[in-house]
């Protein structure tokens, strides 16, 4: 926030509006939307503090949601629209529970910005079954019992897909590096290292380890 | 998390026109790897943020074969990892790379946001501030549990670590850092980019709260052997206690010239010239790297808990030389 | 008169089988919904304002500013003015909100002034806490054990211990409570005792149990942590109240479960040991304490199941500020598993006798599982290369890296709790099994289908189990391995009750006596003329219009269940003595545990009970501050737990067969939990050739052990 900042158009809070809403003093109604502001010589939109309109693109499905812009893609995805597959648990980047795919990529959806997530494709373990057919990840994860609890399973799930996606024909060394990011407290990690083996196995045409 | 406005600039003017010129006010978002965590734990609580990923000129890696490599701050962890020519030529940055081991933090954090991450020390992190002091001012760390924090460097008032484990390979390879700020570009040596901080309102780097880190350039270090060795406790979602960041010139069998620079020692990536001065002119064998570690750690003052990783330092050098002789080229 | 044994060997048609859970699916599809998960209909967010001091008196609240912010429609002083305070993070005022950024903003608006009083967090030394805070127990003599010290041989000194850790569970406490109308409550709880939190609630919210509905269909994750409603459990059903009955969810945050939502005790001790130059143990004397929060810290059982003829112990308790301990797997097992067979080793070390000659030494010390001990070990020693590996304490091989095998023995009861269940045969041949019990991830679920449809002679996919309620019949807490005694019990008892009735419905049209029928396959036939049989449906269709239901009960040990385990560990690690850290190569586990159910979730537990034993033995440490009373770690960045590439490979034998099966299922959940720390303690001594006192087995302890005994470290480097 700048002094010699413009107001262009939008909301209309004003700089000292938005340190109210900032600090505990939330007397301004909640506004919709966005203001644009001048920022070397070109305007820029600035949203939020209050709920801003987004759309996020899950699983192949255009969503809308109105949040602020601290919630994260984790809290939208759980609070807003009812995804609730991926976890919320340590919430600060170093358990994996939370892991979707965002363009290809695993990520920790705790530390994505719901704001920030639109316009990319974003899959999370809900849009891995094909109707009512598992994943053949999903599958090697119930064959070879990779859960107990099962809170870590969602996560560890699609992590171990984006990992095969990148890796299909991994070595049992390159498993457990590439699913590092991921805890689990019941102790699952043998049944993972097996069900990411078996689906790798799967993805080279049903032989496994072959 | 308080609340904050956010704003998704597409030029590197527009991202420094939407920065604030006192720290504090706003923050530049990155991979948010560490930001949003900063912000839940309230450490920090800027009233906007700056998402500095749409900016295009920030991203990506590329060579020249004359400026050497160049890095975009935006670059993540896992470009750097599948760049063939920081894998060929610049080991030791790679090796650093590979040690954050989780793949969604690799995916996820950026080249700049890994020098600029803030210091890991739980009582920072549990609110007390940079330099952990009590209410009363009373500073926390020399009389608690310091396990993890600062064997060198560690006068005070500043006890933690710098947390990056690419910043002490990129100044190993004598790397420059390009920040951009209102009144245009600065280049600044990555040595002398991290800075221990003297008073709460400082930062541990170089950088005013309206400037950023546009890229890093690292020129190219043919014939260079290069290694980074971490010494880890757990394999995956875990710090190194501590590390070393080794390359070395031989020329006919003997160090030509050497740069060695400790990681998670000090508040700053420690260069250590004396562990560099006990190797050049020498051959690398046992009782070089010997004397090189010990010289890399002979200025140690650990603090009441941590004196075990001045053994580590000592071994993370000593390791990270041997393996330069051996390999550190691919 | 009814036959309830377990069938045997040969007529099983799933109990023992390596049969998949039935939730597979539902889990790994995201679809199974935990109690964190539900959205109710109109849902506010509830959160806790916790005490940010570890002593201290509350002088005044005021919370009007943030009653006062939009959004905010419940705020509830939960401890007010006066009142103290025993540790940081003990809940003093609840919130509900519409949403949580609003509940985070109300949070911030509540003033408290406290009256900060002297605290004292740590456990390392009785001789440095406040004599206000030790409860000594007294001298405890069996035997005499001044005169056998006196007669021993060899006598060892050693300390060892453990300092307290949390269960972290993945899914934190919490609940959804909502008032379904002014008298009726439903609560979503993430509990291991879905029957029991209804009464316990009752006083607290104000209404009978009767009317308090309990539902949880998964749990993220209990480990003995979950057995009560806690205070916000309850704060979540008095802040829906307040709200007009909408549905208020409180989860806690991460740094709340690791503060305040379970703590296992820490135990430390001095401890002589002596035997006979052959190795006979002859004396054991320990000094021993530790704590669990305010209310002190537990006696561990040593020396643990070596009954050590003359014995002198006594064990000081040590009350402290920090969060309250909770059960945790076998409480008190590991902890005394660690000091016996760390000291039982270091004992051994000094005979130069290899662990296992010396175990088999004194194996009748362990009492009636002396057998099984020797058995199991016989098997474990093969799997991991005993013989091949074993080398005295030390590794002299060249090179920083040092390898070591370790051992480890341990036992539990796990008798069945009460249980009972209502198993409903429908008209159609549908079947349905009813029970308040819950499914921790232990596979209960789907061992209770193995039982029903084996002992029905249907599929498992025939049968429908439903669990998680406390309206269905009363079972008891899963907590002390109790579970799958109880449940397998009473569901056998009522499918066997059951198709008897069945059969004698069905007898007429087959031209048979009840007593002449068997189930098999889908079919009612006879037994001595297979050819002459019904269909499942066709039997079922002779009940007339009515379901039949069968109330089954657990009636206790006998033919069905029994109780008593023995488990034996070994573990295989490499230690980098110029870095002091420690890798695991392998580990074995070689268990029994009565009657298996189902093979494949049953060496689960094993796999898992490993890998919690490899994260507490290597890593995991609730760290507490003594100048800010304050939990240094509660994340999961430093509470560190093992990942995938930090547990070597593990391998797990069951055993089974004749000697282990007709004692029926006995509970799985707490012995391989117990020894793994002692197991692993041992290797590394065993690798660098001297004792590291204290787990976690970190670099600065092991470099510390090593420097102690002579600067190992510093050869070569
Ligand atoms: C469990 C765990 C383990 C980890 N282990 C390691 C490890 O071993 N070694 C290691 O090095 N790191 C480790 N990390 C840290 C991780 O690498 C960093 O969090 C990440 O690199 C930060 O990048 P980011 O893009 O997410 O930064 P952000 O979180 O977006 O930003 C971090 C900070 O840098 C500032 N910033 C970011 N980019 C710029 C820029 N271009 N200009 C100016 N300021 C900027 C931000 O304002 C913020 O203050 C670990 C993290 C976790 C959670
Ligand atoms: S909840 Fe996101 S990484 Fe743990
Ligand atoms: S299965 Fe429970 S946490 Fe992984």
């Amino acid at each position: 926030m700048r002094d010699d900042e413009e107001d262009v158009e939008g909301s209309g809070l004003s700089r000292r509006d938005f340190l109210k809403v900032g600090g505990i003093s939330l007397t301004v109604p909640l506004v919709i939307g966005h203001r644009v502001v001048k920022a070397a010589g070109a305007d820029v939109k600035v949203f939020g503090p209050n709920k801003v309109p987004i759309e996020l693109t899950i699983n192949g499905k255009k969503m809308s949601a109105s949040v602020e812009p601290r919630v994260t893609l984790l809290e939208a995805m759980r609070h807003e629209l009812d995804l609730t597959g991926a976890k919320r648990v340590c919430d600060r980047a170093t358990c994996g529970a939370c892991t979707v795919i965002v363009d290809g990529k695993a990520v920790y959806s705790c530390t994505v910005l719901a704001i920030e997530a639109q316009g990319r494709a974003i899959t999370t373990v809900e849009g891995l079954m094909t109707g009512d057919k598992l994943h053949p990840v999903q599958q090697a994860f119930v064959d070879n019992d990779a859960q107990q609890c099962g809170f870590c399973t969602p996560g560890f799930v699609v992590a171990s897909k984006a990992f095969l996606d990148k890796n299909p024909h991994p070595t049992p060394e390159e498993v457990k590096r590439g699913l590092g990011g991921n805890l689990c407290r019941c102790g699952t990690y043998m049944g993972v290292r097996a069900a990411v083996q078996q689906a790798a196995g799967a993805q080279k045409g049903g032989r496994r380890n072959g | 998390m308080r609340a904050f406005e956010y704003a998704n600039p597409a030029t590197k003017e527009q991202a420094v026109g939407l920065l604030s010129n006192s720290w504090g006010e706003t923050e530049v978002l990155a991979g948010g790897t560490d930001l949003i965590s900063l912000m839940k734990d309230e450490v920090i609580a800027p009233k906007r943020l700056v998402n500095i990923k749409g900016i295009t000129e920030l991203h990506g890696i590329a060579t020249n074969i004359k400026t050497g490599l160049r890095i975009g701050a935006t670059a993540t962890i896992q470009d750097l990892l599948d760049n063939a020519i920081v894998h060929r030529t610049f080991p030791a940055l790679w090796d650093a790379a590979e040690g954050i081991t989780s793949p969604q933090i690799r995916n996820m954090g950026t080249v700049g946001g890994d020098l600029c991450q803030r210091p890991r020390c739980w009582y920072y992190r549990g609110g007390y501030g940079l330099f952990a002091k009590t209410e009363k001012g009373d500073p926390l760390v020399p009389g608690g549990d310091n396990r993890y924090h600062a064997i060198l460097g560690n006068s005070g008032p500043a006890y933690f670590v710098n947390p990056s484990s690419l910043a002490p390979a990129l100044i190993a390879y004598g790397a420059t850092f390009r920040v951009f700020g209102s009144s245009g570009k600065r280049d600044i040596p990555a040595e002398k980019f991290f800075l221990t901080p003297k008073s709460e309102g400082e930062r541990e780097y170089d950088l005013k709260s309206n400037e950023i880190l546009t890229e890093i350039i690292v020129p190219m270090a043919a014939g260079a052997r290069g290694v980074t060795y971490e010494v880890r406790q757990k394999e995956a979602l875990d710090w190194p206690l501590a590390a070393a960041s080794v390359v070395v010139n031989l020329a006919a069998g003997k160090v030509r010239s050497a740069r060695i620079v400790l990681g998670h020692v000090a508040p700053v990536p420690w260069r250590s010239q004396d562990a560099e001065a006990a190797l050049v002119g020498h051959a690398i064998d046992e009782k070089t790297a010997q004397a090189a570690a010990e010289a890399a750690v002979k200025d140690a003052s650990p603090l009441s808990r941590n004196g075990y990783k001045v053994q580590l330092a000592r071994v993370a050098v000593k390791r990270a030389i041997l393996a330069a002789a051996k390999g550190g080229v691919r | 008169m009814a036959d309830y044994k377990w069938p045997d060997a040969e007529k099983r048609t799933l109990i023992g089988k390596r049969i998949s859970r039935l939730d597979g699916p539902a889990k790994a599809s995201g679809k199974a919904k935990y109690c964190y998960d539900y959205n109710r209909q109109g849902l506010l967010y509830g959160k806790i304002l916790r005490s940010p001091h570890a002593h201290a008196k509350i002088k005044s609240i005021d919370t009007s500013a943030a009653e006062k912010m939009p959004g905010v429609k419940a705020v509830k002083v939960i401890q007010g003015p006066g009142t103290e305070i025993f540790w940081a993070g003990d809940e003093i005022v609840g919130i509900a909100a519409v949403d949580e950024p609003t509940a985070e903003d109300a949070m911030r608006a509540i003033k408290i002034e406290y009256e900060v009083l002297p605290h004292h967090v740590i456990d390392n030394d009785p001789k440095s806490t406040p004599q206000d805070l030790l409860k000594p127990s007294g001298d405890q003599t069996t035997g005499e054990p001044d005169k056998a010290f006196g007669d021993a041989d060899v006598v060892v000194e050693g300390q060892y211990g453990q300092p307290v850790i949390t269960h972290c569970c993945l899914e934190s406490h919490g609940a959804t409570s909502e008032w379904t109308d002014d008298k009726s409550l439903l609560v979503h709880v993430s509990t291991q005792n879905v029957s029991g939190i209804a009464n316990q609630m009752a006083g607290v919210v104000k209404v009978p149990a009767a009317n308090i509905h309990v539902q949880q269909d998964h749990i993220g994750g209990g480990f003995g942590s979950k057995f009560s409603i806690d205070r916000w459990g309850n704060e979540s059903a008095l802040l829906s109240k307040m709200a007009d009955g909408k549905p208020v969810k409180i989860f806690l945050e991460r740094s709340s479960e690791l503060m305040v939502a379970g703590a296992r005790p820490s135990s430390y001790a001095k401890v002589k040991i002596g035997a006979k130059k052959d190795g006979e143990l002859t004396a054991w004397e320990s000094e021993s304490w530790g704590t669990g929060g305010i209310g002190g810290g537990g006696a561990p059982p040593i020396p643990y199941v070596f009954n050590i003829p003359n014995q002198k112990r006594k064990n000081t308790s040590i009350a402290n500020h920090i969060g309250p301990s909770r059960a945790w797997r076998a409480p008190n097992h590991p902890q005394a598993c660690l000091i016996t067979m760390s000291a039982l080793d270091d004992l051994a070390a000094a005979l130069k006798m290899d662990p296992l000659e010396f175990y088999f030494k004194n194996m009748e010390l362990t009492g009636p599982r002396a057998n099984v001990y020797r058995d199991e070990f016989k098997i474990g020693a093969e799997l991991i290369g005993w013989k091949q590996h074993w080398h005295q304490r030390g590794d002299q091989t060249e090179g920083p890296i040092k390898r070591g095998l370790g051992l480890s023995l341990h036992t539990w009861g796990g008798l069945g709790h009460a249980s009972d269940c209502d198993l409903t045969i429908n008209p159609d041949g549908s079947v349905e099994l009813k029970m308040g019990t819950q499914d921790l991830g232990t596979g209960t679920r789907t061992t209770l289908a193995i039982v029903v449809a084996d002992s029905l002679g249907i599929p498992m996919d025939a049968v429908k189990i439903s669990i998680g309620d406390n309206k269905y019949p009363v079972s008891g807490g899963s907590g002390g391995s109790t579970t799958i005694g109880g449940v397998s019990a009473s569901s056998r008892r009522a499918s066997v009750d059951a198709l008897d009735q069945l059969f004698a419905k069905a007898a007429p049209a087959l031209n048979a006596q009840p007593g002449d029928l068997e189930s098999v396959g889908g079919a009612i036939r006879v037994k001595s003329d297979p050819g002459k049989s019904l269909t499942w449906a066709q039997a079922c269709g002779k009940l007339g219009g009515l379901p039949l239901t069968v109330r089954g009960k657990n009636p206790g040990p006998g033919n069905l269940i029994s109780q008593g385990v023995g488990g034996i560990q070994m573990a295989d690690v490499s230690v980098d003595i110029e870095t002091g850290i420690v890798k695991m190569n392998r580990m074995v586990a070689v268990q029994d545990c009565g009657l298996i159910i189902d093979l494949k979730t049953a060496e689960s537990q094993v796999y898992g009970a490993l890998i919690m034993g490899i994260c507490s033995a290597l890593y995991e440490e609730k760290i507490m501050d003594q100048n800010t009373g304050k939990m240094l770690n509660p994340n999961m960045e430093f509470y560190k737990l093992a990942g995938i590439g930090d547990i070597g490979e593990l391998m797990v034998h069951m055993m089974t067969g004749k000697g282990y099966d007709e004692r029926g299922p006995i509970g799985l959940g707490e012995p391989p939990t117990v020894s793994p720390g002692a197991a692993i303690s041992n290797a590394v001594a065993n690798a660098v050739g001297v004792r590291v006192p204290y787990l976690p087995l970190t670099p600065d302890k092991v470099l510390a052990a090593l420097e102690k005994k002579g600067g190992a470290n510093h050869a070569g480097i």
